[in-house]
């Protein structure tokens, strides 16, 4: 996000909180005991402020900054709100606004400074019942007022120098851009292009986009949801009448509704990197402010959040990253004392995790002081010293959150006014999230948000249980393991009554899904004839195998809230409308690990899990998929490469040029015969390539590899096993497609170099990812 | 209450109830219904209505009155409640009807149990009683706890 988009979007965001604020303030002078209302009127002029100052628009915020101070002492009942204060509070609010009209056109907040105003504030502040207390808090804002004009002085212009750049920049770039169009058709001319830009300029905060509301996205995807499914009928109805006009018509609608639904889909979906961007700008003049040096690092950008949620942790979010960099990391000399870099780490990761959003912001800074969060609690009243002895750490640690708690020794005018943390919390609350905050004296402070995937679409697998089906998030799902009837005697196994399988030597408890929703019929463990399906699914870190009647297939669900009559359950992570119009339960397997026991039981053994990973890197172990490519052979791919295993009747193949493709999740996917492109020892190509010999009613057998959200299918003639072995290659690769040769199950097995073969095959398709 | 309120009636099991007409969003013939295991059997089960999820909460159930045959399709009275629509599932639909405040009466102390909790008053019509029913209350459902332990055992 460029430095513009960040000031329009500042723009448009303050006017709709000054407008707000209007709304605000004139309530809360019919009805001044209002705390929620008064809070509200703070934080939105507290954002104000703090978003003005990381931009550097510093006589904004020095207005705001008055209006703020005023604020506190309301809000601390120091002061009772009068018609005086009212009236001085909405022209502050009118000087805000004037403010923003002259960064909308010129780019910088001018030279006006309303020092009445800013008196008037002053003034009022002092005039309350405890004038004596007051009248100290001012004080070190006079101080920072002082020191200000020779900082600003320094910081606008360069700041106006800088907007200028970007602004010639912009200009130059579509300049440029007008002169390329121009010269496709003869004629180079820059003199109509010219004012056309001035004009785009000069046009209001918000020229490209319309901000829709939330809830009309919400409508939007439901009616696309109903008209995909009357679309789905009619399908049926056209295909089932000799009327081709009909049909064609049909056709036509079909893929129109395709594409709506993929189009609305996405305009809910953002990446959190959207509003990770503006932070190293944060950061820095954060740092910048407080003399410290601060890098900030970035894990999992790309993790993609419904827009409800982005829209709802964006400030929360902001607000822990000036947290972590004001308060978190210390000075740099404190920190060479301590004998750590001078440059203080922020690490902001993101991650699906249990069906839920996780993002961590982690410093390297002297974690937070318990004795010093406990005293201030028990000096606040908060809690008792009898409970402040009680609690734990982390419920300490966790006193942060509350209203008004601060424990910051000086305010300054990033944080510190015990207004970020609460926010933080209501914020992430409101969309059913949690907070945590767990930290180590000296090392450092992590704060973990979680949020749920309400409203998120997310791949899952479909299963049938007791003649019903569920499905179950994709991030939680590690494999699946059928057991043929013969198998399901010797293969599930008893540990004092409790039924486990052994999956490559390890032992899985077992879960089933029919006993655990207390569903009526027999397990399938107590009909041993019938085989047995078993996803294994991970949650909590802990792996359990959950066995199901049926496992159906993928598919990319909404997931939809449950009403508060069923929110007690938490087996179910909300439901979802199936293709067909019936509704579908999601399982959680968080939910259903702690029902089943599976994870407080046996917290220990997921420590010595976790330990694992380790020594199997040392020993360069890895989890291969065994396949046979042709008519014969065998090779091996690391797991890691797979996408999926999917199976494609073969009349779904269809030609495009000399390309076989397959229609796959909305996406089209070049299919690779691997026989045709492997070459064998001898040179020549391996036999039988599976598209004329083989039976044409056998599905076709494709490992789908995909990166940066495409996919190609490798063909190959059977899927062997997956197995986990210490692999070392032997022979290096002298033919195309193999990287080399390993022993694997004491036969030799070539190692698909999987990324070489589908560069040669489909040259396009690594380029066309690099490609914006 | 208001002078004059319309109601939207219905039947369960004989009795004659009714809602505010306000409070209904639709009535809609027996919608195919998902059932949802480990929830109070008063749950009956989730409606697709037109991509929203809604849950289903038979009201004989909620008033503890004996079970409606099975071959009997209830209908779906859908109700506005502060957490969404949810739809009640009744014998049969009846008449919209207009009362006055001066035939409602407080429900006998008598009334007792399931009921009790439910009813919010009775309106004396000349040909029979009219129970009306607050909504706001019967969407709340006992905690799931028990009742799924019931239907374990």
């Amino acid at each position: 996000m460029s430095e513009s988009d960040i000031v329009k979007d500042f723009l448009v965001e303050s006017y709709e909180n000054l407008d707000r604020l209007d709304r605000d303030l004139v309530g809360l002078e019919k009805n001044p005991q209002d705390k929620d209302a008064l809070a509200g009127v703070f934080r939105t002029i507290h954002t104000i402020k703090g978003t003005c100052g990381f931009l550097g628009f510093n006589k904004l915020e020095k207005v705001a900054h008055v209006g703020e101070n005023l604020l506190t002492l309301l809000r601390d009942g120091k002061l009772t709100l009068n018609p005086e204060i009212t009236t001085a509070l909405l022209g502050m609010v009118d000087a805000v606004r004037q403010v923003l009209k002259v960064i909308e056109s010129t780019g910088n907040d001018g030279e006006a400074d309303y020092p009445e105003l800013r008196e008037t504030l002053t003034r009022l502040q002092t005039s309350g019942p405890s004038a004596t207390e007051s009248s100290a808090v001012p004080r070190p804002q006079e101080a920072g007022a002082a020191a200000k004009p020779a900082a600003s002085a320094d910081d606008s212009p360069s700041m106006a120098a800088k907007a200028e750049e970007t602004l010639a920049n912009d200009k130059t770039k579509k300049d440029s851009g007008a002169g390329e169009t121009a010269g496709k058709v003869g004629k180079p001319e820059e003199t109509p292009a010219a004012p056309a830009i001035q004009e785009s300029r000069s046009r209001d905060a918000a020229p490209e986009t319309i901000r829709v509301g939330v809830n009309l996205l919400d409508k939007l995807m439901t009616l696309v949801g109903e008209l995909v499914l009357a679309r789905n009928q009619l399908l049926q109805f056209a295909n089932s009448t000799e009327n081709t006009g009909l049909q064609a018509v049909s056709q036509r609608m079909n893929l129109i509704a395709t594409e709506l639904q993929e189009e609305v889909m996405k305009t809910r979906m953002q990446p959190i990197g959207n509003i990770w961007g503006q932070f190293p700008r944060t950061v820095r003049d954060v740092a910048l402010n407080c003399g410290k040096q601060v890098s900030i690092e970035m894990e999992g950008k790309e993790t993609e959040l419904d827009k409800t949620i982005i829209e709802a942790i964006k400030d929360p979010l902001a607000h822990l990253v000036r947290n972590s960099v004001d308060h978190g990391i210390e000075l740099p000399e404190d920190r060479v004392k301590a004998g750590k870099n001078p440059t203080g780490r922020l690490i902001l990761r993101a991650f699906h995790e249990g069906g839920q959003v996780n993002i961590e912001i982690t410093d390297d800074g002297a974690g937070l002081k318990l004795e010093r969060i406990r005293q201030k609690a028990v000096d606040r009243g908060v809690i008792t010293a009898e409970q402040a002895a009680r609690m734990t750490e982390r419920e300490i640690f966790n006193l942060i959150f509350l209203p008004g708690f601060s424990t910051a020794q000086k305010v300054t005018n990033v944080s510190g006014r015990g207004v970020g943390m609460d926010v933080v919390k209501t914020n992430v609350e409101k969309i059913g999230g949690t907070v945590d905050v767990q930290s180590t004296a000296g090392r450092g402070t992590t704060v973990r948000v979680k949020i749920p995937l309400t409203l998120a679409i997310i791949p899952a697998l479909v299963v049938t249980c007791g003649g019903d089906r569920y499905a179950i998030p994709q991030v939680s799902l590690l494999e699946l393991v059928r057991l043929e009837a013969d198998q399901t005697r010797t293969g599930i196994e008893m540990v004092h009554g409790v039924p486990v399988y052994r999956l490559r030597g390890r032992l899985l408890p077992l879960v089933y899904l029919r006993r655990e929703l207390q569903l009526a019929g027999d397990d399938p463990q107590t009909q041993k004839a019938a085989a047995i399906n078993i996803v294994v699914l991970q949650a909590d870190g802990r792996q359990f195998g959950l066995v199901v009647d049926e496992i159906n297939d993928t598919e990319e669900i909404v997931v939809k809230p449950l009403g508060k009559q069923l929110k007690g359950v938490n087996t179910f992570a909300g439901a979802t409308i199936m293709g067909d119009g019936k509704v579908a339960l999601i399982l959680d397997a968080l939910g259903l690990a702690q029902r089943a026991n599976v994870i407080s039981e046996v917290h220990d053994r997921s420590v010595t899990e976790k330990e694992r990973p380790v020594e199997k890197a040392a020993g360069n172990r890895q989890t291969l998929l065994l396949f046979q490519p042709g008519e014969d052979g065998r090779m091996a791919i690391p797991l890691s490469l797979v996408a999926r295993l999917e199976e494609f009747a073969r009349n779904a193949v269809e030609t495009t040029g000399h390309q076989q493709v397959v229609q796959y999740r909305g996406q089209i996917m070049p299919l690779i015969h691997l026989s045709d492109v492997v070459e064998l020892p001898e040179g020549g190509k391996l036999q039988g390539s599976g598209k004329a010999t083989k039976d044409p009613l056998s599905p076709l057998q494709v490992v789908v590899y995909a990166e940066q959200g495409r996919s190609v299918g490798l063909v190959v003639e059977r899927i062997l096993d997956i197995v986990e072995e210490d692999l070392v290659l032997e022979r290096p690769a002298e033919r195309a497609g193999i990287l080399g040769s390993a022993v694997v199950q004491q036969r030799v097995t070539d190692l698909l170099d999987v990324q070489g073969v589908v560069r040669t095959a489909n040259p396009g398709f690594f380029k066309e990812t690099v490609a914006p | 209450m208001a002078q004059n309120e319309q109601l939207c009636t219905f039947f369960l099991d004989r009795h004659f109830f009714g809602v505010p007409v306000q409070q209904v969003q639709e009535v809609i013939r027996y919608q195919e219904m998902t059932r949802v295991p480990l929830v109070p059997q008063v749950v009956r089960g989730l409606i697709n209505l037109r991509g929203q999820i809604v849950t289903a909460i038979d009201l004989r159930r909620r008033l503890g009155m004996p079970e409606r045959p099975p071959d009997q399709l209830p209908m779906n009275v859908v109700v506005r409640t502060d957490d969404g629509a949810l739809s009640l599932l009744v014998d049969e639909i009846g008449d919209v009807i207009e009362v006055e405040e001066k035939t409602f009466e407080q429900p006998p102390e008598t009334l007792k149990g399931l009921a009790r909790d439910v009813i919010r008053g009775v309106h004396k019509l000349p040909e029979r009683l009219l129970l009306l029913l607050d909504t706001e209350r019967v969407v709340n459902v006992a905690e799931p706890g028990p009742i799924a332990e019931d239907r374990k055992a």
